[in-house]
């Protein structure tokens, strides 16, 4: 690791925010990450597919998977047992009183269901599944979705295929232009006629004792 | 002053906590001085003005006294599947003040408070960087570092709350929240070290940071919000962080969502772009009226709550003087003023800020008045210093609907009965 002093206005925005820097150089603490271990903890997986590895899973075998793995929480068809998450079904109803938010029916990529299925599933026993097998879940969850055919091979190349169906289900936070009506003068006197309580959580009674 | 609502139950006796109990006990032992003449507690000599009490080495590191045992951590079984991925609730109902003790600051984990060494603890920086960099714990501990009280409140608090009244009391309509002084290191000292020539114009890269968990926790961070003030920590009130807040090192990040402030943090990645992460896709997103879901809705927005009298805090004197005292806190900046209302919101006091308000941290307000004895229905509501005004959860709703799951930000209704006893309450 080099540790010549190095200048901080790389770009505007460096310079803008590192206001008053306290040093002048590197510190030149800590020691370079080796390929191995960047290889080791680095797995993310972008939405074009970047950091997928090499390998590939079709849907019959993520099935076998999914009995062995999976179904236990999440139901044979992905359906979901009580209330461990479902991950399959809710089309269509993102709009209704209460929507059923599956990987089918909300998620807009399908990198983030293989980046977290490889990094963080099953429950209780994250990354212990090989790529083909992560591969393999993933397709299966398609298939359970309705999203590929019972002959889909998921890889590395058929990636990108998949159309997620809520894929441009998605804006970016607008709070400041869209609710830029709470930046007000506040009424301080008569603001109302008259209150009524409309709604009592007594009533509902599902908090804990606090005995 | 009388309310219109037609269906007024008795009080179940089982939901009638603790504090009622103490008020009856109270009104007697202040009768009875009155009635019987001088006070035993004055008039006998007890045995704590006569023995000793506990030496110095009895408590090296010490717990509440055990009649506060009621000021503890609680659950709500219902919400998640189970209690590895899952939450608590912070008592701010029995606190004062703006810091949160640690030991009985809320919880969130996605799989479970791991046990993580300093000497197992490795932190990594890598992606678009000069050179990607492995820190030990020793080594994080000698870069310059700074202090910083902010809050931490999960995207989720009040979020069971969207559809109506549901829980009874502040420590569970507003508790996914703690208040801290952390000590740490800049997040942008860490990725100058590592160098960021190699990522060109940084006005459009994003960090990728992840925890040691199974669950790992990964979220995406615009530069720009990496290199203004996200502190890597490593202490909070003074001390270690506790392990289920992310011991050794966890990533705080001021006036945004809980979600993104990583614990047991151990990579951080220079990027081109968002990874769109389970946790900022499948979660953490907020669905509107339409079936569109907000993403990247990182700020909270200005909040408060009256924490006494409350549900779980009801009133035990009588008429009188009353204190009435709450939090507020803006993720957009300093809290500059909190207004209470007694009648629901048909008018409103100024309360009083017990320290000016200070960026992204709770801020303690106080009404103090006099209660006749008749109902109340309690609000308050916060202003930041960008202008911003709490709003009702109808004008929230108007503009979200019922599905944003996250992000619930409205004034809170408590009704305050003759009795002290106080419910949560939606007001129209």
């Amino acid at each position: 690791m080099s540790k010549c002093p190095k200048s901080f206005v790389a770009s505007a925005l460096i310079a803008a925010l590192a206001a008053g820097p306290l040093w002048a150089e590197k510190l030149g603490l800590g020691r370079p990450a080796l390929p191995e271990e960047v290889a080791a903890w680095d797995l993310d997986v972008s939405p074009d597919g970047t950091g997928l590895p090499e390998g590939s899973g079709d849907v019959w075998t993520g099935d076998e998977l999914f009995a062995d793995y999976c179904a236990v929480c999440h139901g044979d068809f992905a359906e979901g047992v009580g209330n461990w998450p479902k991950l399959a079904g809710g089309k269509g109803t993102l709009d209704h009183e209460d929507p059923l938010k599956t990987v089918g029916s909300y998620w807009p990529y399908l990198s983030t269901t293989w980046d977290y299925v490889n990094r963080s599933m099953p429950f209780g026993n994250a990354q212990s599944l090989t790529a083909d097998e992560v591969y393999a879940i993933v397709a299966y969850i398609l298939y359970s979705n309705d999203l590929v055919d019972e002959d889909f091979v998921l890889s590395k190349e058929t990636f990108m295929e998949v159309e997620m169906p809520n894929a441009d289900g998605f804006i970016v936070d607008d709070r400041l232009t869209a609710e830029a009506h709470f930046v007000r003068d506040p009424c301080m006197e008569n603001c109302k006629d008259n209150v009524e309580i409309t709604m009592r959580a007594r009533v509902l009674d599902v908090t804990p004792e606090t005995e | 002053m009388t309310f219109g609502f037609k269906d007024k139950k008795t009080p179940s006796r089982r939901q009638f906590l603790t504090g009622a109990a103490a008020a009856g006990a109270g009104a007697m032992a202040a009768g009875a001085a009155k009635a019987n003449g001088p006070d035993p507690l004055i008039t006998e000599v007890q045995y704590w003005a006569q023995g000793f009490g506990d030496g110095v080495d009895a408590t090296p590191y010490g717990l509440p006294i055990e009649y506060e045992a009621d000021v503890i951590r609680r659950n709500v079984e219902w919400l998640t599947a189970d209690t590895i991925s899952s939450i608590n609730f912070t008592p701010i109902h029995a606190l004062d003040g703006t810091i949160t003790p640690q030991g009985c600051a809320f919880e969130r984990h996605h799989s479970g408070a791991i046990e993580l060494r300093k000497e197992d603890y490795r932190l990594m920086i890598n992606g678009l960087v000069d050179t990607p960099l492995v820190f030990t714990y020793a080594d994080l501990e000698r870069f310059p570092r700074e202090n910083h009280v902010y809050f931490c409140e999960c995207a989720a608090n009040t979020g069971m709350e969207w559809a109506g009244a549901q829980l009874n009391g502040a420590q569970f309509t507003h508790g996914m929240i703690h208040n801290m002084e952390y000590t740490g290191v800049p997040l942008r000292t860490i990725l100058e070290e590592a160098g960021l020539d190699a990522a060109g114009d940084l006005s459009d890269k994003w960090v990728y940071v992840e925890g040691a968990d199974a669950s790992s926790n990964g979220r995406s961070i615009p530069m720009e919000k990496a290199l203004d003030d996200v502190l890597v920590a490593f202490k909070a009130n003074g001390e270690a962080l506790r392990k289920e807040h992310g011991y050794p090192v966890r990533l705080v990040v001021p006036g945004w969502e809980g979600n993104m402030w990583v614990k047991w943090l151990r990579r951080v990645e220079v990027m081109d772009g968002p990874v769109e992460s389970r946790e900022e896709t499948s979660k953490y997103t907020d669905t509107l009226a339409n079936g569109i879901s907000r993403k990247w809705t990182w700020e909270m927005d200005a909040k408060s709550v009256v924490t006494s009298p409350s549900p779980q805090s009801p009133i035990t004197h009588g008429a009188g003087p009353l204190v009435i005292s709450g939090l507020a806190w803006s993720g957009r900046g300093a809290i500059t003023r909190v207004d209470v209302s007694k009648d629901g919101g048909k008018t409103w006091e100024t309360a009083r800020l017990a320290k000016p308000g200070e960026k992204m941290a709770l801020t303690r307000f106080y009404l103090d008045t006099e209660w006749d004895g008749e109902e109340m229905l309690l609000q308050s509501r916060a202003m930041d210093e960008t202008g911003y005004v709490q709003p009702t959860k109808a004008e929230l709703r108007e503009v979200r609907g019922l599905n944003s799951i996250y992000h619930n930000n409205c004034i809170q209704t408590w009704w305050v009965k003759a009795s002290g006893e106080a419910e949560n309450v939606e007001v129209s």
